[in-house]
């Protein structure tokens, strides 16, 4: 009787672990806008196991677009470079990490402000960081100069609106 | 007079108004083709206002903010407007969050646009 017990625990236990088993996609692509548009729709495509609705599939391609540009426009300025995408799905929570090895942001408090933008001459509208913010769950922004700029952005899905 | 390019988006002069049909994402890739052929059009036009179609687009980011913002740049010291049409919720989102909603006016349907603002305008002018 005990030992059947246990073994029913082991069992319930051993489903659990499988439940909150991460799943992880690495993606790793040159730096260039025609590949912005890849990143995002490969993102939203390996999170639609976790059955999102529209609007937050819309969402993490926003937010997935944004930091993407970044890593273009800002981290490689435009130059080359490769752009590293690791999303990894745990429970019903993704998390998305983009990591340039670009010039790094010097002040990532300013960066963060909305309408802040060190390029008003592209018509940047400074809305990248905000955008993350808004549309992400939790926004983390580690950068250091000349070295290179992470964005780790997480959000859970089915959660109540 | 329609102007297609590339298949991307398309730009109608309608009198004073620059109507864009956007066709694809409004991304950064994307903004570069239509922020060039609109200002080409409305530097050789006389354009005071701009109506921008969403139809062909369920996409856009903080890039399209940027054309959006740019081109009511150009057109606000003529007192001109920018209209949106056929924005889906995504995007209406985007205008949002951007603040933008400000800035625009979002119509039902392009000959409510195009009435609406040249009404305003003649009206302006009396």
């Amino acid at each position: 009787m005990l030992m059947e017990c246990k073994e029913n625990m082991e069992a319930e236990n051993k489903e659990v672990m499988n439940m909150i088993k991460s799943n992880r996609m690495y993606l790793e692509i040159d730096s260039c806008s025609e590949n912005e548009s890849f990143a995002r729709v490969a993102v939203a495509a390996f999170c639609t196991r976790l059955d999102p609705v529209l609007e937050e599939i819309e969402d993490i391609k926003t937010a997935v677009s944004e930091a993407v540009t970044n890593a273009v426009i800002h981290g490689y300025e435009g130059g080359e470079g490769t752009i590293i995408i690791e999303t990894t799905i745990t429970g019903n929570e993704v998390e998305i990490k983009i990591q340039d090895k670009g010039c790094g942001i010097e002040n990532i408090e300013q960066a963060k402000e909305p309408l802040f933008t060190t390029r008003p001459e592209e018509e940047r509208s400074g809305m990248g960081f905000s955008f993350m913010e808004i549309f992400m769950d939790n926004l983390e922004v580690i950068s250091e100069k000349n070295k290179g700029t992470t964005v780790i952005m997480k959000k859970i899905i089915g959660s109540p609106m | 007079m329609v102007r297609k390019q590339e298949g991307i988006s398309e730009f109608e002069i309608n009198k004073d108004i620059l109507v864009i049909h956007v066709n694809g994402e409004l991304d950064h890739h994307n903004s570069a083709f239509i922020r060039e052929q609109a200002d080409d059009i409305i530097y050789h036009n006389n354009i005071h206002n701009i109506i921008f179609d969403f139809a062909g687009t369920a996409f856009m980011d903080s890039s399209g903010i940027g054309v959006i913002m740019g081109r009511y740049k150009l057109i606000k010291g003529v007192g001109g407007k920018i209209g949106i049409i056929n924005a889906g919720n995504s995007i209406r989102k985007i205008l949002l969050y951007s603040g933008l909603n400000k800035i625009t006016m979002q119509y039902s349907d392009l000959d409510s646009a195009v009435e609406t603002i040249s009404n305003e305008r003649g009206a302006e002018e009396c």
